[in-house]
């Protein structure tokens, strides 16, 4: 059954389950060393104001408090640096450790209470005497950019950033368009709902000078450099640990306040500091995402053909800009053409600060967006044009010989900021999928109202970038029993990373998969690499194995050469043995043999595909219910059927709580209103039953030896635009168009009001 | 989220129980199935230094059916409701209401007591014991008293209940023969608290003519309410769609709803009325044997 060679592209279970399932994992609370303390921090509860006083002395006082530290604990207090898509504008906008002076957003971390108990913690947090002077909060990126409140005083607004993508001459082709339409559109803010909050185990041990922080996910190696340098340390006196982690979703594992926080703390006790974050804590202090507004038009031929889109998007940045730097405006004006060619594109983003929790990367960061926006536009301009909307997609796809092809440039940018399609058969598999969806027989359902209900359906298709971080590094040692270690700087976050990569190892070595023991994410494995993000672990990481795999069989051979007294190229490395002829070794006779292989790449992979979704509407209480949605994808090459179709579910659910659920909501005192997840209504089980996924290896991905591209995010991607579309259908009779997600009960059926109410009224209608 | 540490108290007659409030005053809380007042505690909204559990009050968990109508001990927790065999006839609403409370683990220690001192609006049980003119049996260091459900929700969260009562037990009235019935609620999940919701009941003379209708409402305002303006409405009519219509279109007129980051007023209002509609032509088709 386990037959060498055979992994690859085999519905493996996953090797972490059945250690999760028998309930031994161990997660960051889990971890309990000797004399623990625990931290709490205390956040601010106004969202703009001058710090006035932070009276800490009763909290110190109380019995199990061993320190309160604030900003003026720390001294000079460090800065968040950006790791990834930084412009130098954006520098004066990074975010201290702690808030000194001034706050910004409701959640920013004004006190640390280190206690020996929890409770005790918590008990001190609420001793401490927090006086702010409060300012004008600027609760909107309207408040934002009329610039008379900054929330930097030391710059001139509040604009951090704009963007430009620019194809062929947009002006040109409107002038000149046979069918405009201008739209405006938006998307809520809303955020990655790991099931595991955020975690952190400090351990400082004052003899040695070394510190060890547990819970480490993302870009342990990067955060590492970081908290290394805050705390003026070496970085080999620092490591972070990888422990299990309940999910990630591109918004754990960032350098956040605390990551300063909860070392310094037991740097500062001398000793080993405890952090959990609870869930209203999380829901306010970490990454938020997608707030944006779009006022975008499309302009296309009389038969269908597209020729253009422009108009400018704004972004609601929150309070800082943390170390995703501007990865997400960048990728909204970027993805808008998504997979279809628009010859002429002039798109603008603007980035606002504001006085709400700071936004950064979710999975498929600015494309769930982009698609949302584009994908509604599609459909108006097929319905105005009368073409069925499958049809007019499937003419404006990219054709496979077009391919590659460049996105939108980003006007003024080096060639970091740029990117291209790499490969794929768009059509192909978006005709695969009207057809397991069965788009000929639903198309009768549109717009029918049936038992109350009104059905639609539609269809949306999206391209998914992946394996972005330049490298990734694999070291390869052979164990004293004859099995290989396998050691890579990709973090596991729940995704089935060490079931994958032990899957290409094994085929990489032709050996049995138990024979393979892989370890991952920490600092102390391999001595540099990137982490997991951006569909990138198992292109990156599984690239990297391959390059090691090649080379610990290249040295197998000349040791084995050398041994058996022949030339390398007659031995061969298989199964755990060296051959030559018919002699043979095992592997445990070179144990101590090791390799370690960097794996670099700049061109980033795209997956692609195409969703659609068939909907009931009642018109009585606003409710959606999602009858069908399937989906096919290619992803180039697939490593484990199971996890990838884990994956896309998976993903598809939460691309449905985005669209319909999830909403992070505030007044306009920047108060956070949605603070437990009784108000932040996630996906549960019984909600989106009917959802299915093919995934093809198609198109095998020409830029890493392994042919596979990231496939993480695009189940996500398109849900939003399909699903607006398929209740736009369902509602055609009442012309209803949402243009504003998330699409709740209450907004279907305020829609349905507006509609019925202009619809009595034509006078009305002409002026909206 | 952790709590102060505090003492947990465990008596095991009622009579030391309303002795132990007495003494500890608003140091203590009764605790019964803890699904709403752990989450506040360690939510910090709600605070105290001692817990007084009635686990081992005996008496409190039985549901007794007589000729006189049913009895739920405030111990009694949803899961017994859902699975007794008795009440689908003689209280078929309860059954009905009963799957629309949370999940399963909750519904596994939610009680009923709890439920009806906690006073939420949006709850089912309280709902349903004002439509159904149900009364609540209270024991004080006083003795006990009675109070139809109607007059002990006051506003979000407060009731008539004094801090030394105890709730004892909620009695339903006899339900009749040949009753129709409906029960609405809309949720934006499955187990989340109502939006609105509906519980509708009316008999029929020998004319077809519908007497005695009950409309109850809840999520809607700051208590459970009766919707008497509907209830006229169908007084002495014949069932019908239209009746039906216009009944829930007058009812929601006058009601002062309450609007929250979920839903403003105007949708909760349709939304109701829609949910009596649904909920009368559901009674129509739904009739007890
Ligand atoms: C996620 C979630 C979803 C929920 N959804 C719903 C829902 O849809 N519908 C719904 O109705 N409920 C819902 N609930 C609440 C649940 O039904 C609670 O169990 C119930 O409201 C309270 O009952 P309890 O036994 O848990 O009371 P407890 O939490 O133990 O107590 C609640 C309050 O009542 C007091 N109390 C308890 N017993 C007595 C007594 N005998 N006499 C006087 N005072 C007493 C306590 O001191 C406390 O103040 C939900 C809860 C959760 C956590």
């Amino acid at each position: 059954m386990t037959r060498s060679n055979a992994y690859i592209g085999s519905p493996l279970d996953r090797i972490e389950d059945l250690r999760l399932l028998a309930g031994a994992g161990t997660f960051v609370g889990d971890l309990k060393p000797d004399n623990l303390l625990y931290a709490v921090i205390l956040r601010s509860p106004i969202s703009h104001g001058r710090i006035r006083k932070i009276g800490t002395a009763a909290a110190r006082s109380l019995q199990g408090v061993a320190a309160v530290i604030t900003a003026a604990e720390i001294g000079e207090v460090p800065i968040i640096p950006v790791r990834q898509h930084g412009k130098p504008e954006g520098e004066p906008y990074r975010q201290p450790v702690i808030a000194g002076e001034k706050v910004r957003y409701v959640g920013e971390p004004v006190a640390v209470v280190i206690a020996s108990e929890q409770c005790i913690a918590e008990d001190a947090a609420e001793l401490i005497e927090l006086e702010i002077d409060e300012l004008p909060a600027v609760a909107t990126h309207e408040i934002a950019a009329r610039d008379q409140t900054l929330l930097f005083e030391n710059t001139v607004t509040n604009l951090a950033t704009t963007f430009y993508a620019r194809m062929g001459d947009a002006d040109m082709a409107f002038a000149t368009a046979e069918y405009k339409r201008k739209e405006k559109f938006s998307v809520h803010r809303h955020t990655a709902s790991p099931m595991e909050t955020r975690g952190l185990l400090a351990e400082w041990n004052p003899e040695l000078q070394r510190m060890v922080v547990s819970g480490a996910t993302k870009v342990p190696f990067f955060n590492r450099n970081v908290v290394a340098e805050m705390l003026r340390l070496q970085p080999s006196q620092v490591d972070l640990i990888e422990v299990d982690v309940g999910g990630g979703f591109g918004a754990r594992g960032e350098f956040y306040p605390e990551d300063f926080l909860i070392p310094f703390a037991a740097r500062y006790v001398g000793g080993n500091v405890r952090w959990v974050e609870d869930r209203r804590e999380h829901l306010m202090a970490m990454n938020h995402a997608r707030e944006m507004y779009a006022d975008l038009e499309i302009a296309c031929r009389k038969d269908g053909t597209l020729v253009g889109v422009r108009g400018r998007i704004d972004i609601d940045l929150g309070a800082y800009v943390r170390t995703n730097g501007f990865t997400t405006p960048r990728n909204v004006v970027q993805f808008v053409s998504g997979p279809y060619l628009i010859p002429n594109i002039a798109i603008d983003a603007f980035s606002y600060l504001t006085s709400k929790t700071p936004t950064g990367t979710y999975r498929g960061p600015g494309r769930y967006e982009a698609s949302f926006f584009c994908e509604r536009l599609l459909d108006m301009a097929a319905n105005d044009l009368g073409i069925d909307p499958a049809e007019f997609r499937l003419k404006n796809l990219i054709p496979e010989d077009q391919l590659p092809r460049p996105l939108a440039t980003m006007a003024g940018l080096d060639r970091t900021w740029q990117t291209e399609l790499d490969n794929g058969a768009y059509g192909v598999v978006m005709e695969r999928c009207l057809k397991e969806f069965g788009w000929e027989e639903k198309k009768k359902l549109q717009g029918q109202l049936i038992d109350g209900r009104y059905h639609g359906i539609a269809v949306g298709n999206f391209v998914e970038g992946g394996a972005g971080g330049r490298f990734e590094n694999a070291r390869m040692t052979i164990e004293k029993g004859g099995t290989v270690t396998v050691a890579v700087g990709s973090t596991a976050l729940g995704q089935g990373l060490q079931t994958i990569l032990s899957q290409i190892a094994a085929d990489a070595l032709s050996m049995p998969i138990e024979r393979i023991r892989l370890l991952h994410g920490s600092t102390t494995l391999v001595t540099q690499g990137f982490g997991s993000f951006h569909s990138r672990s198992t292109v990156m990481g599984g690239s990297a194995i391959l390059l090691a795999a090649e080379a610990l069989v290249a040295l197998l051979r000349d040791k084995g050469a050398s041994h058996f007294g022949c030339e390398p190229d007659q031995v061969s490395v298989s199964d755990g043995y060296v051959y030559y002829g018919t002699k043979s070794m095992e592997f445990s006779a070179f144990a101590g043999s090791e390799v370690e292989r960097q794996f670099e790449n700049r061109k980033l992979t795209y997956s692609y595909g195409s969703h659609t979704a068939h909907v009931a509407v009642d018109p009585g209480t606003g409710h959606v219910e999602l009858l069908d949605y399937m989906t096919v994808d290619d992803v180039g090459r697939i490593i484990n059927p199971a996890t990838l179709h884990g994956q896309i579910l998976g993903a598809i659910v939460q691309g449905l709580g985005s669209t319909f659920l999830e909403h992070l909501q505030y007044d306009e005192n920047g108060q956070l209103l949605t603070g437990s997840l009784a108000d932040y209504l996630l996906p549960t089980a019984t909600d989106f039953p009917n959802i299915r996924g093919i995934s093809l290896g198609l198109r095998p991905c020409p830029n890493n030896p392994l042919g596979a591209k990231g496939a993480g995010e695009g189940g996500l991607i398109a849900v939003g635009g399909v699903i607006g579309n398929a209740i736009a259908a369902a509602l055609r009779s009442m012309s209803v168009e949402p243009r504003d997600l998330p699409l709740s009960p209450p907004q279907i059926w305020r829609l349905i009001q507006q509609a019925k109410a202009s619809n009595h009224n034509p006078k009305m209608n002409e002026q909206s | 989220m952790k709590f102060p540490p505090l003492r947990y108290l465990t008596p095991q007659s009622l009579d030391e129980a309303i002795a132990l409030l007495e003494q500890h005053g608003a140091d203590a809380k009764l605790l019964s199935g803890g699904q709403s007042l752990m989450p506040m505690l360690a939510f910090r909204l709600a605070s105290c230094s001692i817990l007084i559990d009635l686990k081992f009050v005996p008496g409190l968990d039985r549901i007794t059916v007589t000729d006189r109508g049913v009895e739920l001990g405030s111990r009694v927790r949803w899961r017994d409701i859902e699975h007794d065999v008795r009440l689908p006839t003689v209280q078929p609403l309860l059954s009905m209401a009963v799957k629309h409370i949370a999940h399963y683990a909750i519904r596994n220690r939610g009680t009923v007591g709890g439920s009806l001192a906690h006073g939420d609006p949006a709850s089912e049980l309280p709902a349903l014991a004002v439509a159904c003119g149900a009364t609540i049996a209270i024991a004080g260091p006083n003795g006990r008293r009675s109070l139809p459900a109607e007059e002990f929700f006051l506003f979000p969260l407060i009731t008539a209940l004094e801090p030394n009562e105890v709730i004892v037990s909620l009695h339903f009235p006899p339900w009749p023969k040949a009753r129709s019935f409906g029960f609405q609620e809309f949720s934006r999940r499955r187990g989340d608290f109502a939006m609105a919701g509906a519980i509708v009941f009316f008999d029929q003379d020998k004319d077809q003519n519908i007497c005695s209708p009950h409309i109850g409402a809840f999520g809607i305002a700051d208590t459970p309410l009766r919707l008497g303006e509907a209830e006229k409405f169908l007084l002495g009519n014949r069932a019908g769609s239209r009746i039906f219509e216009e009944a829930a279109a007058h009812g929601v007129r006058n009601v002062d709803v309450r609007a929250d980051i979920h839903a403003d007023s105007d949708y909760r209002r349709a939304l109701l009325a829609t949910l009596v509609n649904r909920a009368l032509v559901e009674a129509a088709q739904r009739t007890s044997p």
